[in-house]
């Protein structure tokens, strides 16, 4: 009975805890991105945004929270309610279970696997299921249409992805987060690789339905999208998934471009400072980077979005793995 | 270990119930949902034999890709449940005639398989040790030396399914009106604009 203890439930236990550890700040995280957002877009628009729940608006985040909990969840009676009730459920825990491989510092990182970037590349490859099953199980037009839409332009985007990742995966030589962290302490990827950057970074936009690719949920044709007909928690499920998405995006374009927790430049008055606050630092500046463009750019039609996919960044980022092999295998510089 | 037991029955199980589900679902969107269930299970296998670049690749290529084209399609049909049951009996015999020959057959191949003995020795010879690199590397280095050509050749048919693919589907719609975004890149303010100094009262 104390080895039963000593094997299954104390790690267990232990486990559970780190779990969360990382899923309580995460959710503060995406409560407040929420909040940022509406800051942050209000002060480019020369407005206030929220300020009047709490301390410079503070407490917004808690009171939409609490608004949307006390609504009716509402099931439309056409509905298939199964995957009706699935769909979000399925969005919002696909946005949580990518954290796992996530390191936050060295050693610091939940599951520590070899593959940990083909990890994440198939689960934010999955986030397209949450849409399209609400999109079908609406029994909606405009849920549908949005849900057609997401899908098509999901699985385009995510072939420019893998092959940016491919280009980092070259340079560093191995599928593990912390690998690809550590494989950039002379010189950060964006460096280097800086078209590459761009193309995910724009990627990752398109990947989570963000302005100006957010045609699944483009108000102004589709009322919103897919998640037209859900309300109160379901919605919220949506929303926070969406939120935790754009959060776990940004903190892959880090990881991969910017350093992860490593300080820049790598000397004295930038490692006192911890790796955690780095990492989270970063993320945070990708995540503005984020709001800055949903408040200057227009949507993209869908045709533009289709060809900036396919005819644009497919071929550039084919040519820039082609070109890095070479350079590569030229000046010896592969990864041992 | 106990704890990997349980995920094995576990996994293959579901993968199972799964499986029986695609094909039993009146609802073709169902059975898609199902063999994703299917895939992801059959991926948790993998992971418990250690084979977890395959798993992955299996989910993102499978999953993230080819159940996605799947469910595009499906969702789209217009189905009808009681059209579709109608005539069920009718086709029956030759259904059921079809599906027993399939199933003598593969009754026959299974019972007479064979390996060759020398191509277990073939294989074995070449595989580096687990215990040296991981599996990702150890694919990759067979893939890429030993194996190249069969990879390559599998690529080439690939890219020529595709090819074949889009050449079937393709038509030319004449009188289409496109976007050149070229022409308007190119555009200049003097091509189009021309600003003209009218005097008062005589107009141009």
């Amino acid at each position: 009975m104390a080895e039963f203890w000593s094997l299954y439930v104390w790690p267990g236990a232990i486990i559970v805890a780190k779990i969360f550890a990382i899923l309580v700040p995460l959710l503060v995280a995406v409560a407040y991105l929420t909040l940022a957002e509406r800051k942050v877009i209000a002060a480019m628009q020369l407005r206030k945004g929220p300020n009047v729940v709490g301390w410079f608006g503070l407490l917004q985040p808690l009171a939409d929270g609490l608004k949307l909990f006390v609504k009716e969840t509402v099931i439309p009676s056409g509905a298939n309610k199964v995957v009706f009730m699935l769909a979000p459920m399925v969005t919002f825990v696909l946005a949580l279970v990518a954290w796992a491989v996530i390191p936050f510092d060295e050693g610091v990182v939940l599951a520590d696997i070899n593959v940990g970037i083909l990890y994440l590349f198939a689960i934010s490859s999955m986030g397209v299921y949450g849409v399209i099953m609400a999109g079908w199980a609406s029994n909606s037009k405009y849920a549908f249409l949005g849900a057609l839409r997401s899908a098509a332009q999901m699985v385009s985007y995510e072939i420019s992805m893998g092959f940016v990742i491919v280009t980092v995966l070259l340079c560093v030589g191995s599928l593990n987060l912390t690998k690809v962290v550590m494989a950039q302490q002379t010189v950060w990827f964006a460096v280097p690789l800086l078209p590459m950057f761009v193309i995910f970074f724009v990627s990752t936009l398109a990947e989570t339905n963000r302005a100006p690719f957010d045609l699944p949920e483009a108000e102004s044709e589709l009322v919103a999208g897919f998640n037209v007909e859900y309300s109160s928690m379901p919605f919220a499920l949506f929303f926070l998934g969406e939120y935790a998405n754009m959060i776990l995006m940004s903190a892959l374009t880090t990881i991969l471009f910017l350093g992860g927790w490593l300080a820049p430049f790598g000397v004295a008055p930038f490692t006192w400072v911890p790796g955690p606050i780095w990492f989270a630092a970063k993320i945070s500046f990708v995540l503005f980077l984020f709001l800055w463009v949903r408040a200057t750019f227009p949507r993209y039609r869908y045709d533009q979005l289709m060809r900036l996919g396919w005819k644009v960044f497919l071929p550039l980022s084919l040519l820039w793995v082609v070109v890095t092999s070479i350079a590569l295998v030229t000046f010896g510089w592969l990864p041992q | 270990m106990i704890l990997s037991a349980i995920a094995f029955y576990g996994f293959s199980s579901v993968a199972i119930a799964a499986g029986v589900m695609v094909i039993s679902a009146r609802n073709p969107v169902h059975s898609v949902l199902f063999l994703i269930l299917a895939f992801f299970n059959a991926a948790g296998l993998f992971i418990l034999m250690g084979a977890e670049f395959i798993a992955f690749i299996l989910v993102i290529v499978y999953v993230g890709a080819v159940a996605v084209l799947f469910m595009f399609v499906v969702m789209m049909l217009d189905i009808n449940l009681v059209e579709m049951r109608q005539g069920f009996l009718q086709y029956l015999p030759i259904g059921g005639l079809i599906g027993t020959v399939l199933l003598i057959e593969l009754i026959f191949v299974v019972t007479s398989w064979a390996v060759a003995p020398e191509s277990g020795g073939l294989l074995a010879a070449k595989a580096p040790a687990l215990a040296e690199v991981h599996n990702t590397e150890a694919l990759g280095r067979l893939l890429y030396t030993k194996y190249i050509y069969l990879f390559q050749g599998a690529g080439m048919i690939l890219l020529l399914a595709m090819v074949g693919a889009i050449v079937l589907t393709l038509r030319a719609r004449p009188g289409v009106r496109r976007q050149r975004i070229g022409d308007q890149v190119e555009l200049r303010r003097e091509d189009v604009i021309e600003v003209k100094n009218v005097p008062t009262g005589t107009g141009i």
